[in-house]
C-alpha cells in the first residue's frame, strides 16, 4: 500500500506538528518534574472547552483555546489551593483536582452532545488523525486534494500550525528565563524573572498545545508526547540546549513513525490500519524504553558495563595485591587452593584468567606468581592502600585496627593520590613497608 | 473607604515616615512580619545593616534565618512591616541585590554546565527575550576563574563535589556584581579548603565596600569570619559588631537551653584567639 498525497498529507503532518509541539514544551515539564500536571492540565482543558462551546456555540479555534487556557490556569490554581489548604504533597493534590474537573468534562460533553451534533466526545479523547479529510470531503477523498487549493486545507491543520509556531516562538524567546525558573525559581524571581508567573505561562502554553492536539491524538495520549520525548533526550545529553533539539528530532520521528506504523504497516500484511495517535502514543513509549536500556550515559546497559568493569578490574586489583602480600610474608608463590581459602569476591577461576590475560600474573602449572607489570600494578596498590592506612590514623584519628577494611576501598581511588597530602612516610601503622612511588614512563 | 485610603498612604510614604531608618543603609527592616500557616516565624523584626560589612545572621534551626532573607527579596509574602534597599524598594533596586539561595533549593540533575549556572547570575543585566551570547560566556568565566573553576566550566553541575558546587553558585553571585549580597549557608557540605576560599572571596567584596549578609550555622568561626552578627530566633535577639552581641547571655537567649556546653566553649575559644577576653 502506498501513501496517498490526499488521504495522509494532512494527517501525517498534524501527527508531527503536534509531536514537535508537545515534545518540546515537554521538557520543561520534565525538568520541573510537573509530568503529572501535563497530564493533569491534558485531562482538565476538557470542561474548559466544552463550556467555551456551550456558551458561544462554536467551535472556532480562538473560543476553544481561550477555554483550554482558563481551564489550564484554574487547574494549576486549584492544584496549589488543594496541595495548601489539604496539606497533600503536590502529586495527591494534582490527582484530585484533574479526576474531578475530567469528570465534569466527561458528563457536560455528553449532555452536550445530545443537543449538538458536532461535539465528538470520542474525538476529544481518542483522537481522530484520519478524520482530517472529513471535512474538506466527506464523500470522494482522493478528487479534492488534488486540486490542493488552500481553502481545502482543513482547519485543524491551521490551528495546529499557529499555536506550534507560537509554541516555538515562546520557548525560543524565553528560553533562558524558562531554563532560570526551572532551575533556580528563588534566584529567578529574585532578578526579577517572576517564576510563578513564568510557571502559569508555561501552563498556559501547555493547554493550548493540548487542545490544538485534541482533534489529532485525543487528550488521553498528548501525555505521552508531552513526556516520552523529553524524557528519552533527557537521557542523551547534559545539555539543555542539546536536549530540547534532541526532544523535537526524536517527537518529529514518533510523529512519522506513528502514523505509517498505523497505515501502512497492518496493510502490508492486508490488515486495516489501527488507529494512528495509540501507534504515535506506542512509538514514543517504545524509543523511551530503547533510550533507557541504550543511553550512553545513563542506560541500564551503559551502567551494568560500568559497574562489570569496575567489579572486574577489583577483583583483578584484590588478587594482585593478595598475592604481593604472600611474596611479602616470604612465599614465592601461591596455590590456588590457598587462594581460594580466603578469597571473597566474584569467581577466582575468571579473575586468574582475566589477570593472566593481561599479563599480570603467571600461571606455571598450578602455582601463582606475579609478572614484573603485576608487581608493579600491585605495588602501586599497596603503596596506596598504606598510606591511606596512615592517613587515617593520624589525620582522621580511627585506631590502627580498624582502618583496612576503609583502606581496602580507598585504595582504588586512582585519582586522589594520599601522598600528596601527607608526604611519603616509610612505614604503615602496623609497621610494615610502604613501597615507593613508580615513576611514570 | 476610609480603610483602603490609609493603606494606600502608608504604601506611598515608605519608611521616610521612619526617621529611625537612614536612607543610605542598604538595608533597612521596619517592623516586619512573617508567618507561615498563620504560625509567625519573625515578629516585629527591625534593623538596619550598616554598609560595608560581612554579617552573619545566626541562630538555631527554625529561628528564621533564610525566611528572613526571602521575606527582605520579596519570595515569601510579608504579614507586615517595609523593607527598603539605599531608602528604595526592592523592584527598583534588583540589579543591586544579589542573592544565592540554599543548596537544598537546588535540583542537581538538571542538564546545566558550571558555565551556564554562572552565566545566570548575569540575566538580569542581559534583560528578558535576549540570548545568552559569547560575549556574557566570557565574562561569566572569568567569574567561575576567580573561584579557581575554570577548568571544571563544562561539566554538569550535578557531577561536581560539594565544595565545587558552592564555588560555582559563588562565582554566579559575583557574577550580579551587586552591592548588597544575600547569601545562605555557603558553607554547607563544603571542605575546609574551600570555606577558606569563599571566606577569602567575601572578605574582597567587603573591601570593595560591599555589604554581605550571610545565614551561618557554625558558632566557632563567626567572630573570626565575619564583622557583624544578627542573633536570630523569630525576633532579633541582638544585632552589631561581634565583638558586642556574640556574649554569653545573648547566646543563651538565642538558642535557649539548646546550646551545648562544647559550641559554648567553641565561641569562647575563638574569642580567645582574637585576643579578646573570654566572658
Amino acid at each position: 500500500m502506498n501513501l496517498s498525497l490526499g488521504l495522509d498529507l494532512f494527517p501525517l503532518t498534524a501527527a508531527i506538528l503536534v509531536s514537535v509541539g508537545c515534545g518540546l514544551l515537554g521538557n520543561f515539564l520534565v525538568l520541573r518534574r510537573l509530568s503529572l500536571m501535563g497530564d493533569a492540565i491534558s485531562h482538565s482543558v476538557l470542561p474548559g472547552i466544552v463550556i467555551a462551546f456551550l456558551l458561544f456555540t462554536t467551535r472556532s479555534a480562538g473560543v476553544l483555546l481561550l477555554g483550554a487556557a482558563i481551564a489550564g490556569v484554574v487547574t494549576v490554581v486549584l492544584v496549589e489551593v488543594v496541595r495548601q489548604v489539604g496539606r497533600v504533597e503536590s502529586s495527591a493534590a494534582i490527582g484530585v483536582v484533574f479526576t474531578v474537573l475530567f469528570a465534569l468534562g466527561v458528563l457536560l460533553i455528553e449532555q452536550a452532545a445530545v443537543r449538538h451534533a458536532d461535539l465528538d466526545a470520542d474525538c476529544l479523547l481518542y483522537g481522530q488523525l484520519e478524520t482530517l479529510l472529513w471535512y474538506g470531503a466527506p464523500d470522494d477523498l482522493s478528487g479534492l486534494f488534488s486540486a490542493s487549493t488552500l481553502s481545502a486545507i482543513p482547519p485543524q491543520i491551521y490551528l495546529l500550525c499557529i499555536t506550534v509556531t507560537i509554541v516555538f516562538l515562546g520557548v525560543g524567546f524565553l528560553y533562558k528565563e524558562l531554563r532560570i525558573a526551572a532551575f533556580d525559581p528563588l534566584l529567578s524571581t529574585s532578578l526579577g524573572f517572576h517564576a510563578t508567573a513564568l510557571h502559569y505561562l508555561l501552563m498556559i502554553m501547555v493547554a493550548a498545545m493540548t487542545v490544538a492536539s485534541f482533534e489529532a491524538v485525543g487528550s488521553i495520549l498528548v501525555i505521552a508526547l508531552l513526556v516520552c520525548p523529553a524524557a528519552t533526550a533527557r537521557l542523551l545529553t547534559d545539555r539543555l540546549s542539546v536536549q530540547l533539539l534532541l526532544s523535537v528530532v526524536i517527537a518529529f520521528f514518533c510523529g512519522i513513525g506513528g502514523y505509517l506504523g498505523a497505515t501502512v504497516v497492518p496493510g502490508l500484511w492486508g490488515k486495516d490500519s489501527v488507529n494512528a495517535a495509540g501507534a504515535i502514543a506506542t512509538v514514543a513509549g517504545g524509543l523511551l524504553a530503547i533510550g533507557l536500556l541504550v543511553a550512553p550515559r545513563y542506560g541500564s546497559l551503559a551502567r551494568w558495563l560500568r559497574h562489570r568493569r569496575n567489579t572486574s578490574a577489583i577483583a583483578i586489583d584484590d588478587l594482585l595485591t593478595t598475592l604481593y602480600r604472600v611474596a611479602e610474608s616470604g612465599g614465592d608463590r601461591c596455590s590456588f587452593e590457598d587462594l581460594k581459602a580466603g578469597w571473597s569476591g566474584p569467581k577466582l577461576h575468571q579473575v586468574i584468567a582475566s589477570a593472566s590475560r593481561r599479563g599480570m600474573i603467571a600461571v606455571e602449572g598450578g602455582p601463582l606468581s606475579l609478572t614484573p607489570n603485576g608487581r608493579q600494578r600491585a605495588e602501586e596498590l599497596i603503596r596506596r592502600h598504606r598510606l591511606w592506612e596512615h592517613y587515617l590514623v593520624d589525620e582522621a584519628s580511627i585506631p590502627a585496627d580498624h582502618v583496612h577494611d576503609t583502606a581496602e576501598v580507598l585504595e582504588h581511588i586512582e585519582a586522589i593520590d594520599p601522598a600528596d597530602e601527607i608526604g611519603t612516610p616509610n612505614r604503615d601503622p602496623h609497621g610494615k613497608p610502604i613501597p615507593p612511588k613508580h615513576e611514570e614512563g | 473607604m476610609t480603610v483602603s485610603f490609609r493603606s494606600k498612604g502608608q504604601r506611598s510614604v515608605g519608611l521616610a515616615e521612619h526617621p529611625e531608618h537612614s536612607a543610605l543603609s542598604p538595608l533597612s527592616i521596619h517592623s516586619m512580619t512573617v508567618a507561615y500557616h498563620r504560625k509567625p516565624v519573625l515578629w516585629n523584626v527591625d534593623y538596619d545593616a550598616p554598609g560595608g560589612r560581612l554579617i552573619a545572621v545566626v541562630g538555631p534551626n527554625g529561628a528564621g534565618k533564610s525566611t528572613l532573607i526571602k521575606a527582605c527579596l520579596g519570595l515569601i509574602p510579608r504579614a507586615s512591616g517595609e523593607v527598603e534597599f539605599w531608602g528604595q524598594p526592592h523592584a527598583k533596586v534588583r540589579s543591586r541585590v544579589g542573592y544565592m539561595p540554599q543548596r537544598e533549593t537546588i535540583d542537581w540533575d538538571f542538564p546545566v554546565s558550571a558555565l551556564d549556572v554562572v552565566c545566570m547570575g548575569r540575566y538580569r543585566k542581559i534583560g528578558w527575550c535576549r540570548p545568552v551570547t559569547r560575549k556574557h560566556k566570557a565574562v561569566a568565566m572569568e567569574f567561575l576563574d576567580r573561584v579557581g573553576m575554570a577548568d571544571q566550566a563544562n561539566r554538569q553541575i550535578g557531577q561536581l563535589s560539594g565544595g565545587q558546587q558552592q564555588r560555582v553558585f559563588l562565582a554566579r553571585a559575583l557574577a550580579q556584581e551587586a552591592d548588597l549580597y544575600f547569601m545562605d549557608e555557603p558553607f554547607a557540605g563544603v571542605d575546609a579548603a574551600t570555606e577558606e576560599a569563599i571566606v577569602e572571596v567575601l572578605r574582597e567584596l567587603r573591601n570593595s565596600s560591599r555589604t554581605i549578609i550571610v545565614v551561618h550555622h557554625d558558632l566557632s568561626t563567626v567572630s573570626t569570619y565575619f564583622d557583624d552578627a544578627i542573633l536570630l530566633n523569630m525576633r532579633i535577639v541582638a544585632a552589631g559588631a561581634v565583638e558586642e552581641v556574640m556574649t554569653r547571655e545573648n547566646l543563651h537567649k538565642t538558642y535557649g537551653g539548646r546550646l551545648t556546653l562544647l559550641s559554648e566553649a567553641a565561641v569562647n575559644l575563638a574569642r580567645i584567639g582574637d585576643g579578646a577576653q573570654p566572658s
